[in-house]
């Protein structure tokens, strides 16, 4: 990875240093420490000048390496040879370990997204043969046998396993499978052969989209990013500007030594080189996104990480993102001319066409297949429910709204969980079933946890209040706004957003929370891949479905601007005192290398720190590494 | 029309965003983003696509000469 050549240069001109400084303080030959170090420069400082030279002629005059030039060239006329050649040494090794650490943090990132199948094994003809995951087809038959990676999202027709959805989802616990789950690409089969029918083309397939995602993030840049580099724009050529004048004016207006005062604009030239900054906080941002991909977060910009740091409001939306999303019937309240079986069945052949999670469990709990021949037509009531024909009657079914708008007599005030009620056109009501969905054990964490940072929680549903509460309670939530039509919930969001004063981030799952997603400052799409207008709405997805995640994806957020601001202050800080020094002649060649050689490999050390992000998981969720252990303890 | 070009060589954020710059300036490119990170050139043009390819390799050449420039 180290450039042979660069690394001769180097070693090559720290011997003729060495032996130059030896000369110079053992009083020795003038002439032959001038020779060694003059060698030294032209050796170390060939590429400097060379590359001053075509960016000149490629239109850009002011950059690090004309600074670099003059202060070396500088340097020689006055006579300080030892420092013209450390300058250039310094710099040089300041670049190379510069370019070492950029590329070290773009591999390390590169690996993070291996997670590309490289074949599939597809059934052919009675054949298995190995291809390359992009030439299956939708609906062909591959096999995935133990220790490979799923080629492309499917879904398993024959065999049990567990699989390893760690690379795409951050979670550590291996996920038990079974005929008829849906795989996605990238996990990795553990246990046991598995053959599946594939569902999307590789194009479309979650780890393509993830590996797209990632990709695009360095192309929606932060401001504090933009600011850096419109701010060099300006500061080089001020600095030139600066240094020329600390030489020119003591020497025409105060009869200054022309030697001292051009060793202190060359100095001044020195420490301001801006490469601590312009490089640092770009590389910030990319390792803060690297490493929360790392846990299964993916940030689509380092805009988004930066707006992320501000929020003051988290709104959540409660089914399927602080609760588990999947009902089940908990009591089934027919009235007196019904039986419990009339009941549900009813219900579900009403609900024969809607996919909402609370039908899906009325269907689960009939348990019977539906003759698709007694279902009629069938319209759906955003908000309230279903009116479907069932053997030539109109079936109304849904919340009390529905019951009330078509002329019901109906109760909430009965058993616990939301209330599905059922009527008939001619038959009036006929009873209610109640489903009930339980809060995720993460949820309570995350929201325990936002509320120790300093931000506020709101819930929004359209569940009933009775529900929402119990729910809001359970979880620990400042606020909740139940009985919401999905238009509602943007309403509430937006009076969220007009009141707040830093940002307000919205969590949601489903893709009638697509329009919440778009309007938050930041959009937080949970559930992974899977539902494709929430996660192409969002600006960032959540891979497992844990809320935990919500919590850090913001610490990550807050750590990386953190560390960004402390590298931005720290070079212009350290850079300021060491100008103002030199122009007063307290400081050296020697100390102005340090300010900005030194200072670059500091702040690069530093902004790879946003890469290690285990500190903001939190204890006890499904992303910690030990979650199985501290689950038990619990 | 996305355009994706993979620029190998760019020194620092200044000549990445210098290039984006000069090539943002091109008729017929609405908006073009150099990640100096990724290394990544994204180009979102209505223009016609082999003439804008062609000078946006210029544009890179010159700022940068020992840059290396594939297509994606």
């Amino acid at each position: 990875m180290i450039d042979k050549k660069e690394a001769a240069e180097i070693i090559i001109g720290a011997v003729l240093l060495a032996a130059g400084l030896v000369i110079h303080f053992t009083g020795g030959d003038a002439l032959t420490e001038a020779i060694l170090l003059g060698a030294g420069c032209i050796i170390c400082g060939y590429e400097v000048v060379m590359e001053c030279v075509s960016n000149i002629r490629g239109g850009t005059i002011f950059d690090e390496n004309l600074l670099m030039t003059i202060a070396v060239v500088g340097a020689f006329l006055i006579g300080e040879y030892p420092e013209a050649l450390a300058v250039l040494l310094f710099y040089r090794v300041g670049e190379m370990f510069e370019h070492y650490a950029v590329d070290r943090s773009r591999r390390s990132i590169a690996a993070l997204t291996d997670i590309m199948p490289d074949t599939a094994n597809v059934i052919r003809d009675g054949k298995t043969i190995s291809v390359s995951p992009s030439e299956v087809e939708v609906g062909e038959k591959v096999l995935i046998k133990p220790g490979d990676k799923v080629p492309i999202d499917c879904k398993v027709l024959e065999g049990a396993s567990s699989v390893d959805t760690k690379a795409l989802t951050g979670e550590s616990m291996p996920r038990d499978i079974d005929a008829g789950d849906e795989l996605f690409g990238g996990f990795i089969n553990l246990t046991g052969p598995i053959t599946a029918e594939t569902l999307r083309p590789y194009g479309e397939s979650a780890v393509s989209r993830i590996m797209e995602m990632i990709e695009d993030s360095a192309s929606r840049k932060a401001s504090s990013e933009r600011f850096i580099t419109v701010f060099a724009r300006y500061y080089t050529p001020a600095v030139c500007l600066i240094s020329f004048l600390v030489f020119l004016l003591p020497v025409l207006l105060l009869g200054g030594a022309v030697q001292t005062w051009l060793y202190r604009a060359l100095t001044i030239l020195v420490v301001s080189c801006p490469c601590a900054l312009v490089i640092s906080v770009p590389m910030s941002f990319f390792c803060g996104i690297g490493g929360a991909s790392k846990l299964g977060i993916l940030v689509k910009g380092g805009n988004f990480l930066e707006m992320l740091a501000k929020t003051e409001t988290v709104v959540f939306d409660k089914t399927g993102t602080l609760t588990k999303g999947t009902f089940s019937v908990s009591k089934i309240h027919p009235s007196e001319n019904m039986t419990e079986d009339q009941l549900i069945e009813m219900a579900a052949e009403a609900e024969f066409y809607s996919s909402h999670p609370i039908s899906l469990s009325i269907k689960e709990m009939y348990g019977k297949a539906i003759d698709p021949a007694v279902v009629g037509a069938s319209q759906n009531v955003p908000g309230r429910g279903v009116i479907t024909e069932v053997k030539g009657s109109a079936v109304h079914i849904g919340n009390l709204k529905m019951m009330s708008a078509m002329g019901h007599n109906a109760t909430d005030a009965c058993c616990k969980g939301t209330k599905i009620h059922i009527a008939t056109e001619n038959g009036g009501y006929l009873g209610h079933i109640a489903v009930s969905d339980v809060a995720k054990a993460d949820s309570v964490l995350a929201v325990k946890a936002l509320k120790e940072d300093g931000i506020k929680t709101v819930m929004l549903t359209g569940d009933n209040g009775e529900v929402a509460e119990a729910i809001a309670k359970e979880v620990g939530v400042d606020e909740e706004h139940s009985d919401l039509l999905p238009q509602d919930k943007l309403s509430v969001l937006e009076n969220i957003i007009k009141e707040g004063k830093g940002a307000t981030v919205f969590v949601g799952d489903g893709i009638n929370d697509a329009p919440s997603l778009a309007r938050a400052d930041v959009g937080i799409a949970m559930g992974g891949i899977g539902s494709d207008a929430a996660v192409e709405a969002a600006d960032v997805v959540i891979m497992n479905d844990s809320p935990a995640n919500v919590v850090s994806a913001i610490r990550i957020s807050k750590r990386t601007m953190r560390i960004v601001w402390e590298n931005i202050i720290f070079a212009l800080a350290v850079k300021f005192v060491i100008l103002c020094m030199a122009v007063f002649g307290y400081a050296d060649m020697y100390l102005a290398i340090f300010g900005d050689v030194g200072v670059t490999i500091i702040a690069i050390l530093n902004a790879a720190r946003c890469l290690s992000v285990g500190s903001t998981v939190l204890k006890g969720s499904i992303t910690d590494p030990d979650y199985p252990k501290t689950n038990i303890s619990i | 029309m996305k355009m994706v070009m993979k620029v190998e060589g760019v020194c620092c954020p200044n000549c990445a965003d210098k290039i984006e710059r000069k090539i943002t300036s091109l008729n017929g490119v609405d908006s073009a983003t150099l990640a100096y990170m990724t290394q990544k050139l994204t180009l979102e043009i209505s223009g016609d696509p082999e003439s804008i390819s062609n000078d946006v390799e210029k544009i890179i050449l010159k700022t940068v000469p020992k840059a290396k420039i594939t297509k994606v």
